[in-house]
C-alpha cells in the first residue's frame, strides 16, 4: 500500500536491473554442520552409556529377561506342567556340571552308622540286582551309589560305655530315593523288560522277603537283612551277627526266591486278564524315571515343594513380575501423561477439581485397593489382571503430579504463545510444544515405577492376597511363599527366587537411576 | 498458620469419609459366608438381621456413621473373635505393632542418620561410595528377604534368638518384659536395614547440598571450623525436610509390616488385615481399611504441617 503511495507521490522508481545481491561473487563462508544434530535422546544415550553401574545393571536386566524368554524354549523335553512328585524339593543337580562338582544334587547331612549303610546300601543293592552278593567296594564305586563323599567318623562314647559313630557326608538327593514298590500292569512289565534289554539298564529288582530280617516291610531300599534296622549277617548260623560300617562288609540279601532258589521279580496281585492283571514290582526309581521320560533327572535350580522343575517356575514367575511392572509403567505413563496435561495445561477449577479427585484415590491405602479388587473381580476376570486393575487405579498419581508441575513451568513461556499467537489448537500446543518437556521426567518414574510395581507384586503374592498357585502362572512371591515354611531343609527353594528377585529389584533401581542422570543431568545424585 | 492447619484438617476428615463410603460400599457387596455349624450359622444370620445387614446398602450405611458418631461402633467381629467390637478387636493388636515398629526405628535413626551424615562429609571419596552403594543394595532388597537372612544366621546358625516372636503367655505375660524385647530383636533388625538405608540416603542428600551452599562458605570466611559449620549451619538445615519424614515414620509405625509380621508371627494389626480377609470376617477388614487410610491421612497432613513449625521460612498455604 505504501510503496503505491509513494509511486503516486512521485518518488522515481529505481530501475530492477540495479538490484543486485550483496554477496554477489562471493563464497559464503558459513559451513553446513558435517556432523549431524544431537538430539535429545542420542545426548542421554551418551550420559547412560557413560555410567558404568547402570550399564552394567541394563546388561543384568537382559540377562534375566533372556532366561525368562529363553529357558522354556531351551528346555525342549517338558513344559511348565512337567512334575514328578518323587522328586519334588530335591536340590539343584544339572548333568552338564555335576562332573565339575557343581549342581551335583547333593546336599550335606550327619549320617549315623545305621542311616549310613542304608544310603551306602542303595548303590550296593543297584550293582546287586542279581543277587550275587555285591561289596562295600562295588557299590561305593556304582552310578547308582547315592553317597558322594564320606568323611571319616567321629566317635562319641553314650553313657552306656557304646561307641557310636556319625559320618558326615554329601549325598546325591536323586539317588537317595533308591527302590519303591510299584503296581503295574503285566502290559508294563513287559515293555520294561524289554527297555532293560534294549538300553542295558536294570529298573526292576528282585522283591523284598517279608521276614523278621525284614525291619520295615514298606521300605524297598531295606533290602538286606536287618534287625532294628542294624545290618545283619546270618551266615555264621545260630545267633545273627550285626555288622559294622568298614571295608569289606558285605551285606547280606533278603531277596524273596521261589523253592528253586530262583530270585522273584513280580507278585500277582489283581485283576484277570493281560491288561488288568496287577504286578507289584520293586524298581530302581533313578531308572524306571529314565524309562518313563527317555532323559535322566537334571534340574538346573532344582525342583519345587510339589516336584516342578523349579528353573521353569523362576522363568515364570519372572515374565509374570516383568509383563505386570512393564504393563503397569506403560498404563500409567500414559494415564498419568493425559490427566496431568489436562490439569496443568487448563488450570482453574479444572485443575482444582482433578487435583481434587487426585487427592483422594491417594488416599486410599494401595493394599486395600488391590485387596477389594481380588475378592471382588480374581474370580471373574483371573488374578492378573485384577491386579493390573489395581495398579491402575492409583498408580498414575505421581505421573500425573510430575507432568502438571511441568506444564505449569512450560505454559506461560514465549515459545506457547508465539504458537498460540500462530493459531495453534490446544491440542497441538499440549501435545507437539509442552508434553516433549516433560518426557524425561516421566520417562525416568516409569522405569522406577518397575521395581516398585515388582516388589510390591511378589509382596501381594507372597502373602496370599493375590493368589498365583497354578502351574502356568506364579509369581516369585508365590515361590518365596511356597518355601518358607521349609526352606531350612531345602534351601535352594528360598535361595533361588530370593536372589532372582533382590537382583531385579537391585538392577531395576540402578537402571532407573541411570536414565534420570541421562535425561536430567541437573538432577545428577539428587535423590528423590 | 491456625486456618491453615484447619483447613487441612477438615480436608482429611472429608477425604476420610469419601473413601470410607467407598470402602464399605465395596466391602459390603461381597457375598457374606455363614459358618457350617447350624446352630451357629442362625444365631449370626439373626444378629445380622437385626443389625439391619440385609437392608440396602444406603441404609446400612446410615446406620454404620450413626452407631460410630453415637456409640463409637464400627461394626463387630464376627470369626476372628466372636462378637467383640471391631474396634476393640483392633486395638488389642495395636501395641505388639507398634513396640517393633518403634523399637527399630528407634534403633534405624541415629545409625541411619550417622552414616548418611558421614556420607556427606566424605562426599566422593571411597567411604562414601562404598556407603552408597550399600544403601543402593539395601534400598532395593524386600524386607523380608533380609527376615529369612536374620532368621538362618541368629537361629539356626548361632541360635542366639528365637525362630518367631514368643506368644503373650511364654513372655510373662506381657508385650514389654525382657524376654519378648528377645524374641522381637530379628523382626527389629529385619525392618532395620531398610529404614536405615532410607534415612542414610536422605541425610545424606540434603547434606550434600547444604555443605555447597554460599552460607558454608560465609560460615568458614568467618573462621568456624569445618566441623563447627557442619554441626551448626549445614546439619540444622538439611533437618528440615528430615525431620518431617522422621515424622511420618512413627506415624507409620501403627500400621507395620504384614509380611514381616506374618514372618515372625507377631499378632499385630498386620496380621489381623491378612486374618480379616482370609477368615471373610468383613467388618474387621472393613475397621483395618479405615485404620490404614486414617493412618496414612493423618501422616501426610502432619508432614505438610510441620514443614511450617520447623522451618518458619516456609509459609504455609500459600500458591
Amino acid at each position: 500500500m505504501a510503496v503505491n503511495e509513494m509511486y503516486q507521490a512521485g518518488v522515481p522508481a529505481v530501475d530492477k536491473s540495479k538490484f543486485r545481491f550483496v554477496h554477489e561473487g562471493e563464497r559464503i563462508k558459513d559451513k553446513v554442520f558435517e556432523d549431524k544434530p544431537v538430539s535429545y535422546f542420542k545426548d542421554a544415550w551418551y550420559r547412560f552409556r557413560k555410567n558404568r553401574a547402570s550399564v552394567i545393571a541394563a546388561v543384568i536386566i537382559i540377562c534375566i529377561v533372556l532366561y525368562a524368554f529363553l529357558m522354556p524354549v531351551l528346555q525342549t523335553r517338558y513344559n511348565n506342567r512337567f512334575m514328578d512328585s518323587y522328586y519334588a524339593k530335591k536340590a539343584p543337580r544339572f548333568l552338564l556340571t555335576r562332573p565339575l562338582g557343581i549342581a551335583d544334587g547333593g546336599v550335606d547331612r550327619n549320617f549315623s552308622e545305621k542311616g549310613l549303610v542304608r544310603a551306602v546300601g542303595i548303590g550296593i543293592g543297584a550293582e546287586d540286582w542279581d543277587g550275587h552278593g555285591a561289596t562295600l567296594e562295588e557299590g561305593l564305586a556304582s552310578k547308582y551309589q547315592p553317597m558322594l563323599r564320606i568323611d571319616d567318623p567321629v566317635e562319641k562314647v553314650t553313657a552306656a560305655k557304646k561307641v557310636t559313630r556319625t559320618y558326615s557326608g554329601h549325598i546325591d538327593v536323586y539317588l537317595e530315593v533308591g527302590f519303591m514298590y510299584r503296581s503295574i500292569m503285566q502290559s508294563e512289565y513287559e515293555k520294561i523288560r524289554a527297555y532293560e534289554r534294549e538300553h542295558d539298564l536294570h529298573i526292576l529288582y528282585p522283591l523284598v522277603e517279608d521276614n523278621n530280617y525284614n525291619t520295615d516291610p514298606s521300605d524297598a531300599n531295606n533290602w538286606y537283612k536287618t534287625k532294628k534296622s542294624v545290618p545283619v549277617s546270618t551266615a555264621g548260623g545260630g545267633k545273627a551277627k550285626e555288622l559294622e560300617y568298614a571295608p569289606g562288609m558285605v551285606l547280606e540279601d533278603n531277596y524273596k526266591r521261589d523253592a528253586d532258589g530262583n530270585l522273584i521279580f513280580y507278585e500277582y496281585t489283581g485283576g484277570g486278564s493281560l491288561e488288568t492283571a496287577q504286578y507289584k514290582v520293586r524298581v530302581l526309581y533313578y531308572n524306571y524315571y529314565i524309562y518313563k521320560n527317555g532323559f535322566e533327572p537334571s534340574y538346573l535350580f532344582g525342583t519345587d515343594s510339589q516336584g516342578y522343575d523349579l528353573a521353569l517356575r523362576l522363568a515364570g514367575g519372572i515374565k509374570l513380575s516383568l509383563l505386570v511392572a512393564i504393563c503397569v509403567s506403560v498404563i500409567n505413563f500414559i494415564l498419568g501423561a493425559m490427566y496431568g496435561a489436562v490439569e496443568g495445561y487448563y488450570g482453574g477449577w479444572v485443575d482444582i477439581t482433578l487435583e481434587r479427585v487426585s487427592d483422594i484415590l491417594s488416599g486410599v491405602p494401595f493394599i486395600i485397593v488391590a485387596t477389594l479388587f481380588q475378592i471382588h473381580l480374581a474370580t471373574k476376570v483371573g488374578p492378573v489382571p485384577s491386579l493390573l486393575f489395581a495398579y491402575v487405579v492409583t498408580g498414575w498419581i505421581g505421573t500425573a503430579y510430575r507432568v502438571r508441575t511441568q506444564f505449569y513451568r512450560f505454559k506461560n513461556q514465549e515459545y506457547v504463545m508465539a504458537a498460540r499467537t500462530l493459531g495453534a489448537r490446544d491440542r497441538r500446543i499440549i501435545w507437539k510444544h509442552i508434553f516433549p518437556n516433560t518426557l524425561g521426567t516421566i520417562i525416568t518414574s516409569s522405569a522406577l515405577v518397575i521395581p516398585g510395581v515388582i516388589g510390591s507384586e511378589s509382596m501381594l503374592s507372597y502373602l496370599g492376597i493375590v493368589k498365583l498357585g497354578s502351574a502356568e502362572v506364579t509369581s516369585l512371591g508365590t515361590l518365596l511363599a511356597d518355601a518358607s515354611t521349609i526352606w531350612t531343609n531345602y534351601p535352594h527353594l528360598m535361595i533361588v527366587p530370593a536372589t532372582v528377585l533382590a537382583l531385579l529389584m537391585i538392577c531395576f533401581n540402578l537402571f532407573g537411576n541411570g536414565l534420570r542422570d541421562a535425561f536430567n543431568p541437573s538432577l545428577r545424585g539428587v535423590e528423590e | 498458620m491456625a486456618k491453615y492447619v484447619l483447613k487441612r484438617v477438615l480436608l482429611m476428615f472429608f477425604t476420610l469419609f469419601i473413601i470410607m463410603t467407598m470402602e464399605f460400599v465395596l466391602i459390603r457387596m461381597l457375598p457374606r459366608e455363614l459358618p457350617t455349624d447350624k446352630v451357629q450359622a442362625a444365631a449370626i444370620a439373626s444378629r445380622w438381621e437385626a443389625l439391619g445387614y440385609n437392608k440396602p446398602l444406603m441404609v446400612q450405611y446410615g446406620i454404620y456413621l450413626k452407631n460410630i458418631v453415637t456409640e463409637w461402633d464400627f461394626g463387630t467381629s464376627w470369626y476372628i473373635a466372636f462378637r467383640q467390637p471391631a474396634w476393640d478387636v483392633l486395638t488389642g493388636r495395636l501395641l505388639p505393632t507398634v513396640l517393633v515398629n518403634t523399637y527399630s526405628l528407634v534403633f534405624a535413626i541415629p545409625i541411619g542418620i550417622l552414616l548418611g551424615i558421614y556420607a556427606a562429609i566424605k562426599k566422593n571419596k571411597w567411604q562414601d561410595s562404598f556407603i552408597s552403594t550399600m544403601v543402593m543394595l539395601f534400598v532395593s532388597i524386600p524386607s523380608y528377604v533380609y527376615a529369612f537372612l536374620v532368621q538362618y544366621f541368629f537361629f539356626f546358625k548361632l541360635g542366639w534368638l528365637p525362630l518367631q516372636v514368643y506368644s503373650l503367655a511364654d513372655a510373662g505375660g506381657s508385650w514389654t518384659t525382657w524376654k519378648m524385647f528377645v524374641s522381637m530383636i530379628p523382626p527389629i533388625i529385619s525392618l532395620s536395614f531398610g529404614e536405615i538405608a532410607q534415612l542414610c540416603r536422605f541425610t545424606r542428600a540434603e547434606l550434600t547440598e547444604t555443605l555447597t551452599s554460599d552460607y558454608m562458605l560465609l560460615a568458614r570466611t568467618k573462621g568456624l571450623t569445618k566441623a563447627q559449620a557442619t554441626t551448626r549451619h549445614a546439619l540444622k538445615n538439611a533437618m528440615v525436610p528430615i525431620l518431617p519424614m522422621l515424622i511420618s515414620a512413627f506415624i507409620g509405625v501403627l500400621g507395620g509390616s504384614m509380611i514381616i509380621e506374618k514372618i515372625f508371627s507377631i499378632p499385630g494389626v498386620g496380621q489381623l488385615y491378612i486374618q480379616s480377609i482370609n477368615l471373610f470376617d468383613y467388618d474387621v477388614f472393613m475397621m483395618d481399611g479405615i485404620f490404614y487410610t486414617f493412618i496414612g491421612l493423618l501422616a501426610n497432613i502432619l508432614v505438610d504441617i510441620s514443614y511450617g513449625f520447623i522451618d518458619p521460612r516456609i509459609r504455609m498455604g500459600e500458591r
